[in-house]
């Protein structure tokens, strides 16, 4: 089942319509609700090596639905912990719950800093809107 | 086979359903020529599994198949970019002459000669085109066109010694898809320039890119918008300035022949589809021919062989020791070659005719259709132009695949959908030359009944199309599961022996 149209709070968003939830030294990244929804059902998810470097605003995975294969923008720099073998296996769980289950990779930060320039919820809402 | 009534039209079975064992539909002659001896360990098992049907039941198969394929001999097709326009019957019969279809591609040049003189004198014409001198015939399609261009790119700046410091290729984020796809294959950087609120490349993201480590730009002029860039001579500027070359990918060249030149603009290489441009029954994967023009600065570095003039004689040659050497067998497809000749040639200098027409075609069906679709770009279109679902979407929760999915049941091939990317719920519509006022005035009609129908049925949308041979088709799982062969019902004994 899709998800409903929502963006959580206690996320930073990057306007390529990308997450990141930041726990401590460690993000978890994914794709928006606006992003899954305008690709539609996904198909195939590419993910980096657990290991590489991933650089903010630069592609690190690709995600490929019937209409398009895009390119995944991270929203900070880091390294790769752990990738979401789970939506590799099964992509489709990011249209059902793209903050959840349907996350992609975890890093750990190497620039703090960069949060800076995400923007909080209402800010990617408003983003949102005029699109 | 099917005995249900009403059922007759939907069901077209494999051929390897309709296989019976020793039928055959037809024999070839009993070989006279000595076997050869074939290596015991490289021969089969057991003969292929080939479908045996007697010859009635073979072509009932496949005009079957054709009876529920859509083509532009059927009816209206514009399906934006791919510019599916009309192809001349009279081009059949010439590219059937014996001399033409019965050459063997390793004639000497002497037994050659109308092929030859017919290949040079389309690269003069190509030239003319495109504003710029030199022409290679060799490249088989648009996508093999864009590497060899890229390839002549890198060859060039090798040559200058700068082969290692140029790395990174410029596309627009409209880019056709083959584009960043060529870059990536020919070992180039690729980065992306956006396009701004009119539909141009934006200046000054593109100043912020160029730098002495940029090779090239590759653009469609016009856009994949349909727009022609207002700013391209600045862009050319840009790209000179910093030692850089742009290329042209021809792909929409269908808005300007005889109108402007890719070489007047400043690009330095061109590729021509002539497979759109200039006629050619196409799609499906048949045959194409991607043509490309250089300036004089490139030309050294073109493929082998080009056919060259001496008096009035025409050879293949094949001496240019800073060639990057082939990119096909032998000349080229040659029956494209025929085709788009005998286009241009029928044209003769009346050929900007039909870039006016496939422009005035297209403006035509925006003008009657700005009000019933968004239009996120508001100018005069070229060749084609995209309009947006967004508010059928928003509204009505009908998306751009619902009405490409519905103008079948209309009986039109739909437009491209979700393509270029920057536009959401897209519909990009290229009517071509070809259409009279009628055609054109039934595609308005159909638009505006299903926007009419988003707002008071959508679920008739949502479930289209319902008058055509098969309903919506399954598009995730056909990639995600495809099938790929045919499920052979194998002995058990045979498949316990392949495990």
């Amino acid at each position: 089942m899709p998800a409903s149209e929502s963006y959580p709070d206690d996320l930073l968003y990057h306007p390529e319509h990308d997450w990141a939830r930041i726990e401590d030294d460690e993000a978890v990244l994914g794709i928006t609700w606006f992003a899954q929804d305008s690709l539609g059902e996904l198909v195939h998810y590419e993910p980096p090596e657990v290991g590489t470097t991933v650089a903010k605003d630069a592609p690190y995975g690709e995600i490929e639905s019937v209409k398009a294969v895009s390119d995944v923008i991270a929203p900070l720099s880091g390294e790769v912990l752990e990738v979401n073998a789970k939506a590799v296996e099964e992509p489709e769980i990011v249209n059902d719950d793209p903050y959840g289950e349907g996350w992609l990779i975890r890093i750990r930060i190497s620039d703090p800093d960069e949060a800076d320039d995400l923007l909080d919820a209402d800010a990617y809402r408003a983003l949102v809107a005029e699109q | 086979m099917t005995t249900e009534p009403g059922r007759a039209w939907q069901d077209v079975p494999l051929l390897f359903e309709r296989s019976q064992p020793g039928r055959r539909a037809g024999r070839p002659p009993r070989t006279d020529l000595p076997v050869p001896e074939i290596p015991e360990s490289l021969r089969r098992a057991r003969p292929p599994r080939l479908p045996e049907l007697a010859e009635p039941e073979l072509v009932r198969h496949f005009t079957a198949l054709a009876d529920r394929t859509f083509g532009v001999d059927t009816g209206f097709y514009p399906l934006g970019s791919c510019t599916m326009k009309h192809n001349p019957r009279v081009h059949e019969r010439l590219a059937a002459l014996p001399g033409f279809r019965d050459l063997h591609p390793h004639q000497e040049d002497d037994g050659a000669q109308g092929a030859l003189e017919l290949m040079w004198r389309l690269q003069e014409m190509l030239a003319e085109i495109a504003g710029l001198p030199a022409v290679t015939l060799q490249p088989a399609a648009g996508s093999q066109g864009e590497l060899t261009g890229l390839m002549l790119m890198r060859a060039y700046f090798a040559d200058r010694g700068e082969g290692e410091s140029r790395d990174t290729i410029i596309t627009a984020d409209t880019a056709h898809g083959t584009n960043p796809a060529s870059v990536t294959m020919s070992g180039y950087k690729l980065q992306k320039v956006a396009t701004d609120a009119r539909g141009n490349l934006d200046l000054d993201d593109l100043r912020r890119l160029v730098n002495e480590r940029t090779a090239g730009l590759m653009l469609t002029n016009p856009s994949t918008l349909g727009l022609f860039d207002e700013g391209i001579e600045e862009v050319a500027e840009i790209f000179h300035d910093a030692g850089a070359l742009l290329y042209y990918d021809g792909a929409n060249l269908n808005a300007v022949v005889g109108i402007s030149r890719p070489g007047d603009m400043g690009f330095d290489i061109v590729h021509y589809n002539l497979h759109k441009t200039f006629s050619q029954p196409h799609g499906g994967g048949g045959p194409g021919a991607g043509p490309v023009a250089v300036r004089d600065t490139i030309e050294p570095y073109l493929p082998v062989p080009r056919v060259v003039r001496d008096g009035d004689r025409y050879r293949l040659d094949h001496e240019a020791p800073k060639s990057i050497g082939r990119v096909r067998g032998f000349a080229g497809p040659f029956g494209v070659f025929v085709r788009a000749y005998a286009f241009i040639r029928a044209y003769g200098p009346a050929l900007r005719e039909m870039s006016e027409v496939a422009v005035l075609n297209a403006n035509y069906l925006l003008a009657r259709l700005r009000d019933v679709y968004e239009l996120p770009y508001d100018r005069h279109c070229m060749h084609e132009f995209v309009l947006s679902a967004r508010g059928l979407k928003r509204d009505h929760g009908v998306t751009a695949l619902d009405v490409a999915k519905r103008l079948m049941d209309y009986g039109i091939h739909p437009p491209t959908i979700y393509f270029p990317l920057v536009v959401p719920e897209a519909l990009m519509i290229e009517p071509t030359e070809t259409e009279p006022k009628e055609r054109l005035d039934g595609f308005v009609e159909a638009m505006r009944a299903i926007a009419r129908e988003a707002a008071e049925s959508p679920e008739v949308l949502h479930e289209a199309p319902h008058g055509r041979p098969v309903r919506r088709l399954d598009e995730v799982r056909a990639a995600k599961e495809p099938i790929l062969r045919y499920a052979f019902e194998e002995p058990a004994v045979e498949r316990a022996a392949r495990s």
